[in-house]
């Protein structure tokens, strides 16, 4: 059962994971360690996790969430699991381009395309 | 000396914000018919944070911003008070922040001043190059310099000041 204060919405289909977030506004540092921590036990609940985040309703994001995704990612790695990102809107988007972090992560247009690229 | 502020705890795990009143206290304000002004303090309080915010995209919003204007100066404005707290006030939690604005037409001036011991900006790694892309932190200030006109540090480096000019408006 997920907390009523749960700031992520979590579905699973076969082996693979999607995660989306409730906020539409990834910015708060307090909001986002607490999205931090109820990913990682979504990571270490499984074996090799695969793991889908999309940001469909996602309209701002700050640093400190890409530095959290990109704990995350090598949480997923240490692991021996893969994550995608999915339904990242352009204007995201420059921010991954900004900092590069767009050759880091795969990112898929929609979490189906995301979910067909897991080997 | 001024300190680096690119220590790999950038993001503890601890985040120091306080549960206050939420209030941004307002020291000056004014509105005329070309422009507004306002000098706020800002306590580490993420009501107060959104408020500050808030009043300042009001005022871009006022002079008819496009929206990724107002994307870029949030997200930034957002980057600079962030900086501000964590590391700048990393041991003066009761502290507020000073944020000052001028929002005309065709240009925004945002200032963010912490009361920390200032760091050098030169000191934060470039966190675009391959071997610093899966660090967990410096990327703000990187963001600010891609999204606002301008973005200087006094020779303290406690003081942020940031500059947009509007784009040019399609005909």
């Amino acid at each position: 059962m997920p907390s009523p204060d749960s700031r992520i919405r979590v579905k699973r289909l076969d082996s693979v994971t999607q995660v989306e977030f409730v906020d539409r506004n990834i910015l708060d540092e307090a909001n986002i360690q607490m999205i931090g921590d109820e990913i990682a036990a979504l990571v270490d609940a499984v074996p090799s996790p695969k793991l889908v985040i999309s940001f469909a309703n996602v309209e701002h994001l700050s640093s400190a969430a890409l530095g959290t995704l990109i704990t995350i990612n090598n949480r997923i790695r240490g692991r021996s699991g893969q994550l995608r990102l999915s339904h990242i809107d352009p204007q995201i988007y420059e921010v991954f381009a900004i900092t590069r972090l767009n050759k880091l992560f795969q990112i898929h247009e929609t979490t189906d395309e995301a979910v067909k690229s897991f080997s | 000396m001024r300190r680096s502020r690119a220590s790999p705890d950038c993001h503890p795990s601890s985040y120091p914000q306080t549960l206050g009143s939420g209030h941004v206290l307002k020291m000056t304000s004014e509105r005329s018919d070309t422009a507004d002004t306002a000098t706020l303090a800002v306590p580490n309080e993420p009501k107060a944070i959104d408020d500050a915010q808030a009043r300042l995209v009001a005022s871009l919003e006022r002079f008819e911003y496009p929206k990724a204007s107002l994307f870029a100066i949030r997200l930034s404005l957002h980057e600079a008070m962030s900086n501000a707290f964590l590391h700048g006030h990393r041991n003066l939690p009761g502290v507020p922040v000073s944020l000052e604005f001028e929002v005309d037409p065709d240009h925004v001036v945002i200032t963010v001043q912490d009361q920390g011991e200032g760091f050098d900006p030169a000191s934060v790694p470039d966190p675009t190059l391959d071997e610093n892309i899966e660090r967990g932190c410096g990327r703000g200030l990187l963001l600010i310099r891609a999204y606002m006109t301008s973005a200087e540090y006094n020779r303290k480096g406690n003081s942020l000041r940031m500059t947009y000019a509007r784009p040019p408006r399609a005909r």
